[in-house]
């Protein structure tokens, strides 16, 4: 897609023309790049400032605080002292998964109610309408701002909106459809904690259901310009074949389509883990009355809360970095690998 | 033919109802704002009643009482500076990544890619801890607090470190694609390595730094997360955090919310109709393998 702006085809051709480049680095790019050691004293302590400076940044703020939540999450500490920290060893994890256990699991089985109906509803029809405005239908323009105008806000933003227009008791879009407005007849979307899908005492309760819609509005549009893009690279005589092959739609769209965008299918998979896995303005913003807890709500309970409990906080903090970890390798490994030239 | 034109029917209808519920938040946001919560409450259509009175007084309450100028200033100072950094930054290590090459080249580009891959919330405690613990020297709006926790100079760093990640990605795919005789002919020319970047990489990049633009801009300016837990102070929240405060405990003006909401996505909104292009290029490119 890079392919849009390209501004030199005639770039790629020279490629094989450089013999001065190290095998070592031909896995990102043909062979247009020189030798560090080509490089004057002076223009080598530039470099390094220009690498060194925002690796830095990045580094000290990203990467060491990923580490040190590790080493955090087998202490007890009240975040205020050093010498009040304590070493604990695996106490918190054990704590866990005994006292804290219907924290955890109402919180896990939360993150995953919100991946599923991410994949099973909001993909899927992001997919869909890609797929239908690949055609180029009337109004194909004004169809693609309007799913992809919620991608543009804020969640939390979304989650006021949904909060105020939508849910809204005594005046919302949905109590009006339902004629359900009047005093003692409302129905309370964020209040009610109803079990839609039970599962023992964890099951998705209707409230969160209702947290999960406005995801849902927001992630079509995301996941359909992906696509979107994704399918204008599609060679145009692949799917010509296949709908001279006499084959349905809906098979050329699963044989030949489909598989053509490995790339953009592994994109929006990690995209949604990770989604679904960080969410929390929009729950911190419509976890009023009822309170909902995920991942991401329990690790910050230490910081916005009452208690402050760094340990404990840590300990959810790895269970984060230990679900995303599988996705955030696969994701590299996919978009890293050597590129055929 | 026919079934063909029945599918093309079957697909206008599909993607115009869709579009109609897409845009039913949108319209109920609008129309509520502009009219008193003393109305639209007692109606049973809700919103959807027709309108007696249409009035501003909503914005005028949502900007007085969500003391609106203050997070507007606090929202360009953390966000003009933050985009111009992260811009700045990973361009700079993506002109390295991308046109020289030496030992950990791809483990860099790795590392910051992974870097944003990461749920912010799985770094905050010992992030907090880490803000806690550093002193900065006190300076007007920056850093009024004494300390990185609090200041909107910590906010602007935790968004440069945690964006880089990604713009570094786009930047690096960009550049490959740039001829590299373009290097070949300055050196010989005689130009050093930072004329080279400034010169004659940087500008060469401007379609994908704008499309980067408009994009952190939403981004940062949408930011909620780092906000409420770094600076937690509600005078100093940027402007989408401080849509906290409109909502009260026990009972909120609907209406009053939905025109905070209104004003608050209107510049992203203005940005986005304006630069359409900008901002779905700059996901397209991002999402590829450049």
């Amino acid at each position: 897609m890079t392919a849009t702006h390209n501004p030199s085809g005639d770039s790629l051709e020279s490629a094989d023309e450089t013999p001065n480049d190290e095998p070592s680095s031909s896995a990102s790019s043909g062979g247009r790049r020189r030798r560090y050691s080509l490089l004057t004293d002076t223009d080598r302590r530039v470099l390094t400032t220009m690498v060194g400076i925002p690796t830095f940044l990045h580094v000290t703020l990203i990467w060491v605080p990923a580490i040190i939540t590790i080493l955090l999450s087998f202490t007890n500490w009240n975040g205020f002292r050093f010498d009040n920290m304590e070493w604990v060893g695996t106490r918190n994890y054990r704590q866990l998964f005994t006292v804290f256990e219907k924290d955890l699991y109402e919180a896990l089985l939360n993150n995953f109610w919100v991946l599923l109906f991410l994949f099973l509803v909001a993909t899927p029809l992001g997919i869909l309408i890609a797929y239908i405005l690949d055609k180029n239908l009337q109004g194909t323009a004004i169809y693609q701002s309007v799913f992809y105008f919620p991608v543009v806000l804020s969640l939390a933003v979304v989650g006021f909106i949904w909060k105020s227009v939508i849910y809204s008791p005594r005046q919302g879009v949905l109590n009006v459809l339902l004629n359900r407005t009047a005093e003692g007849d409302q129905i309370s979307w964020l209040g009610n904690s109803d079990q839609i899908i039970p599962i023992g005492e964890y099951g998705l309760t209707q409230n969160f259901l209702a947290i999960i819609a406005p995801m849902i509005w927001r992630h079509v549009g995301y996941i359909m310009v992906l696509y979107l893009a994704g399918l204008k690279s599609v060679d145009p005589s692949l799917k010509e074949a296949a709908a001279i092959d006499g084959s349905s739609e809906w098979q050329a769209f699963k044989n030949v389509v489909f598989p053509s965008l490995k790339p953009v299918n592994v994109v929006i998979l990690v995209i949604t883990v990770i989604e679904a896995l960080r969410v929390f303005d929009i729950i911190d913003v419509l976890n009023n009355p009822i309170s909902t807890d995920v991942l991401s709500i329990l690790v910050t309970e230490s910081i916005l809360g009452e208690s402050s409990n760094v340990g404990r906080g840590s300990a959810y903090g790895v269970m984060l970095l230990l679900l995303c970890f599988g996705f955030v390798i696969w994701y590299l490994r996919s978009t890293f690998r050597e590129e055929p030239s | 033919m026919i079934t063909r034109r029945r599918n093309q029917v079957i697909a206008q209808t599909f993607l115009f109802v869709l579009a109609f519920i897409w845009l039913l938040p949108i319209i109920g946001m609008i129309i509520s704002a502009f009219r008193p919560y003393a109305e639209t409450s007692v109606d049973p259509n809700g919103f959807f009643s027709w309108p007696e009175t249409l009035t501003l007084d909503n914005f005028r309450n949502a900007w007085e009482r969500g003391n609106m100028p203050r997070h507007w200033f606090v929202t360009f100072i953390v966000v003009i500076p933050a985009v111009i950094l992260v811009l700045f930054f990973s361009s700079m290590v993506a002109f390295a990544v991308s046109r020289y090459s030496w030992k950990f080249n791809i483990a860099l580009l790795m590392l910051f890619t992974a870097g944003n891959l990461l749920p912010p919330q799985a770094i905050i405690q010992p992030l907090f801890q880490i803000y806690n613990r550093i002193p900065i020297p006190e300076f007007p709006i920056f850093s009024e607090s004494g300390e990185l926790r609090g200041s909107l100079l910590g906010l602007i760093l935790i968004h440069v470190a945690f964006q880089s990640g990604f713009c570094t990605f786009v930047l690096s795919n960009y550049m490959k694609t740039l001829p590299k005789e373009l290097n070949e002919a300055a050196m010989v020319d005689g130009a050093s390595l930072w004329r080279q970047y400034w010169q004659i990489v940087m500008p060469l990049t401007r379609p994908a730094l704008g499309a980067l633009a408009t994009l952190e801009f939403a981004w940062i300016y949408n930011d909620y997360f780092w906000a409420v837990v770094l600076v937690q102070k509600g005078r100093d929240l940027p402007i989408t955090s401080s849509l906290r405060n409109l909502s009260g405990e026990f009972f909120t003006d609907d209406n009053l919310v939905a025109a905070g909401s209104l004003i608050v996505v209107l510049p992203t909104v203005l940005i986005y109709l304006a630069l359409r292009r900008q901002f779905i290029s700059g996901l397209a490119v991002g999402a590829s393998k450049g």
